[in-house]
């Protein structure tokens, strides 16, 4: 069988790989992409975990259908957001938008 | 090596090669596309965790919905980048880094714990997790104001998302 370590292991790169996603990219939609990986790799973490100590108690499975339920909520409000700063300033660079700083 | 291992293997490869592409491809239709792909091989390792409802939630939730949401995002918002030039700030190579630096992180602390070793137990005979999952989504003892509190959640992120890209000019 597979040990727990492997779905780790792999959600840890897959969490990895969305962080530097986010943390790499220009563009405000592939952020919210990164962001995606990062949930995921909580997803599987969640499943995981629930598989191998406790599989009758079904709260692991519950906890992953709220992050698909945040997560779901998140990217339609971020994509929003997006679009609405695309009409007003033609822009989705997160650098440009600077309206903020200090 | 046994075959579900092999399985494994295969799909997690498959998995992080698509997630290194969403991250890295310049063209952002291709980016989207490849996290399809992500988001299905995570589906994938949900069916071997025994969580078939989830893989199918998964599909439809993710793949259905959100990953076509993005695409209609990057191709509302395409003209800007032109997918040339560079897509990636100026600190690529320090986010490398640090990012590389949490993995490795992460596998020596997991590495150094006891329980990651373990095997799953068996799966219980005759455990039906889509009834348990839904009986306990409405069990007033179980996890209904988590479920509720989500699906305010989604109405607020609905309405919220129509007001933010309201054309108020037009």
């Amino acid at each position: 069988m597979i040990p727990l370590s492997w779905y780790l292991i792999l959600a840890a790169a897959l969490f990895s790989l969305g962080l530097f996603g986010v943390l790499s990219r220009k563009n405000a939609v592939a952020i919210l992409m990164g962001v995606e990986l990062m949930l995921n790799a909580v997803n599987i973490n969640l499943v995981a975990f629930w598989r191998y100590s406790a599989p009758e108690v079904i709260a692991g499975q519950v906890f992953t259908i709220i992050v698909f339920a945040v997560s779901a909520a998140e990217v339609a409000v971020g994509l929003a957001l997006v679009i609405s700063l695309y009409r007003r300033r033609q822009t989705v660079i997160a650098e440009n938008i600077d309206l903020l700083r200090w | 090596m046994t075959p579900v291992q092999i399985i494994f293997l295969v799909v997690s490869l498959m998995l992080l090669v698509s997630a290194f592409m969403v991250v890295t491809v310049r063209n952002l239709v291709r980016a989207a596309l490849w996290l399809i792909s992500t988001l299905f091989m995570t589906a994938v390792v949900f069916v071997l965790l025994d969580a078939g409802f989830l893989a199918v939630v998964q599909v439809v939730v993710y793949i259905g919905a959100i990953a076509i949401l993005f695409i209609f995002a990057v191709m509302l918002t395409r003209r800007v980048m032109a997918d040339t030039g560079p897509q990636t700030n100026a600190n690529g190579w320090w986010v490398g880094l640090s990012s590389l630096a949490l993995f490795a992180g992460i596998t020596w602390i997991l590495l150094g714990w006891g329980g990651s070793s373990a095997d799953a137990p068996i799966f219980p005979a005759g455990l039906d997790t889509v009834t348990d999952l839904g009986m306990g989504l409405v069990d007033p003892n179980g996890f209904i104001l988590p479920f509720e509190v989500a699906s305010v959640l989604l109405l607020a992120a609905l309405i919220g998302a129509i007001v933010v890209a309201w054309d108020r000019d037009n």
